[in-house]
């Protein structure tokens, strides 16, 4: 029972991160019918941009009160979101918006995602690989902030899932009642009756990529502090919160949170009865299955265009 | 005709051009040609709306209706030719743009969000307004009741003929000056389309301009001032609506079962 709840919170860490990964693929995907493969190396931008602010500010010597956690949360969300929202704005420009004018087809924009992906990713080895100490000093040196039976709730845990929380409530909020929500799911349903109700397609789409970019460089900076950076840190997490958002509903952006969920959770609840190495196995072995009995996935209705 | 000197969007008169009798239309169609790729599906189209008409384009199926109507509201730029709106160029102006001159299509096949519920369907029509003009709506919820009744459902579930009010609906509430409808009466039973056609009227009455594309020749001309006739990308006939009606030639190619029937 304790291992249970120790896995359930462990999985619902992980599982609001790779949430707020997905929610990038499925809001672009919304609005272009595009998988942005590159997502994954604007999560490892976020960390790296997060980290670097962090470092500058506080330094390796991580003296830690409350005060200075909430300077490293702040900041760190902050500069992970910034980095990131300009990193997906950089992509959308410089990897997709060409193509799209030349009217190119789908394979030259999976294959500008992947080249841009490996691009990213490599560049970021390059620059950053040499820094000397590539995590966030420990900040939160394992405190426990309060136990359920045996099992230790730790204050890091807590706070990542209350910030992907807070998160995904405003992204749900946004989506569902501004304007540019609106904007964002007209284009996505019916993107040249947009156009004629007065929404213009291609700011939409660079506005898309920015909130999905925002929300996975914040998501890079919570995985960052829970584990490490390096230039190849987006690929798993990526790739599940890929996962993620197909298990989900591709499209759905309350699916992609729930798909999140989902993963994370099974994958750590997999551990009590398999070899910890079988984690990622479990997790594509969901994604095969789901796309069996339910190819739309949990919460999607359909993957075609309005009729 | 209808008074349209008090239409809540009229636009101020425009100056009188001497020796350029064109710049006194509402909207100039100047021989535009439209390519899709080696295909030429308009082959130097002219034609012209006034303030305050229904102009009906008619026409078989390929024949340009609906290309016509998407180059003029901006969805298709033409390769040659010119479209003058309010003595403005608006050739190649981009459809997202050209509705906050007032000019707002419904297109074919009618197009509501599915996934939206009719309420937030007519809130995307006010798309180019800081908020929704409420008396607007009131207006366009008193043209079609049936929407009021389906104000929270998703559009996606609506009966065809639903659809195309909220498509209308969304429309005015754009406030359009220059209204395009393409096929409103495609798929509807008689009934519907007879509603249809009355609440065009209706919004004609307001003072809303209308350049209409049927198939429905009969009842197109029957509401038109006038009408142009289209076969294969160029202009064959026009005329005033009942001229158009009593001509043998239409009646012959494009009224015959209507006549029949009636």
């Amino acid at each position: 029972m304790n291992d249970f709840i120790r896995y359930t919170i462990a999985g619902l860490t992980l599982g609001s991160m790779y949430a707020l990964i997905a929610l990038g693929y499925t809001l672009v995907y919304g609005v272009l019918q595009l998988i942005n493969f590159a997502h994954s190396e604007v999560f490892m931008t976020g960390a790296f941009g997060s980290y670097i602010v962090v470092d500058t500010l506080v330094g390796g010597h991580g003296r830690q009160n409350g005060f200075m956690v909430v300077v490293v949360l702040g900041v760190g969300l902050i500069t992970g979101a910034l980095s990131g929202a300009g990193a997906a704005w950089l992509l959308e420009r410089v990897a997709y918006r060409p193509l799209r004018r030349r009217g190119a087809p789908k394979l030259a924009f999976l294959i500008s995602a992947i080249g841009a992906s490996f691009f990213m990713s490599q560049l970021a080895g390059k620059l950053f690989n040499r820094q000397k100490n590539n995590s966030f000093p420990n900040f939160f040196d394992n405190r426990v902030l309060f136990s359920i039976g045996e099992a230790d709730v730790r204050l890091l845990q807590v706070i990542i899932i209350v910030a992907a929380v807070v998160l995904m409530f405003f992204l749900d909020r946004l989506v569902q009642k501004t304007k540019l929500g609106r904007s964002i799911r007209a284009v996505a349903e019916d993107a040249p009756t947009a156009a004629l109700m007065g929404i213009n397609i291609d700011k939409t789409i660079s506005r898309t990529f920015v909130i999905g970019g925002a929300l996975g460089g914040a998501a890079g900076f919570l995985f960052a502090l829970f584990s490490s950076l390096s230039y190849q840190m987006g690929f798993f997490p990526g790739t599940k919160a890929f996962a993620a958002a197909v298990l989900g509903g591709i499209g759905n952006p309350r699916g992609a949170m729930l798909g999140g969920l989902t993963l994370g959770l099974v994958e750590n609840w997999s551990v009590m009865f398999l070899p910890s190495q079988w984690t990622n196995v479990i997790a594509f072995a969901v994604l095969v299955l789901v796309l069996m009995f339910r190819p739309s996935g949990i919460l999607g209705e359909r993957l075609g265009r309005a009729a | 005709m209808t008074d349209l000197t008090k239409g809540p969007g009229s636009p101020e008169p425009l100056p009188a051009v001497d020796g350029a009798p064109a710049a006194s239309h509402m909207l100039d169609v100047d021989d535009i040609e439209v390519r899709y790729g080696a295909i030429r599906a308009l082959k130097g189209v002219s034609f012209h709306v006034d303030q305050g008409e229904i102009v009906a384009l008619l026409g078989a199926n390929g024949a340009g209706k609906t290309t016509t109507q998407k180059t003029v509201s901006g969805m298709m730029r033409p390769s040659l030719g010119s479209i003058t709106y309010e003595g403005q160029r608006i050739d190649g102006i981009p459809a997202h743009s050209l509705i906050n001159l007032g000019i707002c299509h419904v297109p074919e096949g009618r197009h509501v969000f599915p996934r939206m519920t009719v309420d937030e369907n007519l809130e995307m029509g006010a798309f180019r307004f800081k908020r929704q003009d409420m008396d607007v709506r009131a207006h366009v919820l008193d043209l079609f009741p049936r929407l009021q009744e389906r104000i929270k459902q998703q559009a996606g579930t609506l009966s065809g003929g639903e659809q195309q009010m909220l498509a209308i609906g969304r429309a005015l509430m754009g406030k359009p000056r220059l209204l395009l409808l393409d096929e409103p009466s495609m798929g509807l039973a008689p009934l519907i389309v007879a509603q249809i056609f009355d609440i065009i009227r209706q919004v004609n009455a307001d003072g809303v301009t209308v350049l209409l594309v049927e198939q429905n020749a009969a009842q197109a001309l029957a509401l038109a001032n006038r009408g142009y006739v289209l076969e294969t990308g160029e202009i064959v006939m026009s005329g005033a609506g009942k001229d158009l009606l009593a001509d043998d030639r239409i009646r012959a190619a494009y009224l015959g079962e209507e006549i029949a029937a009636s």
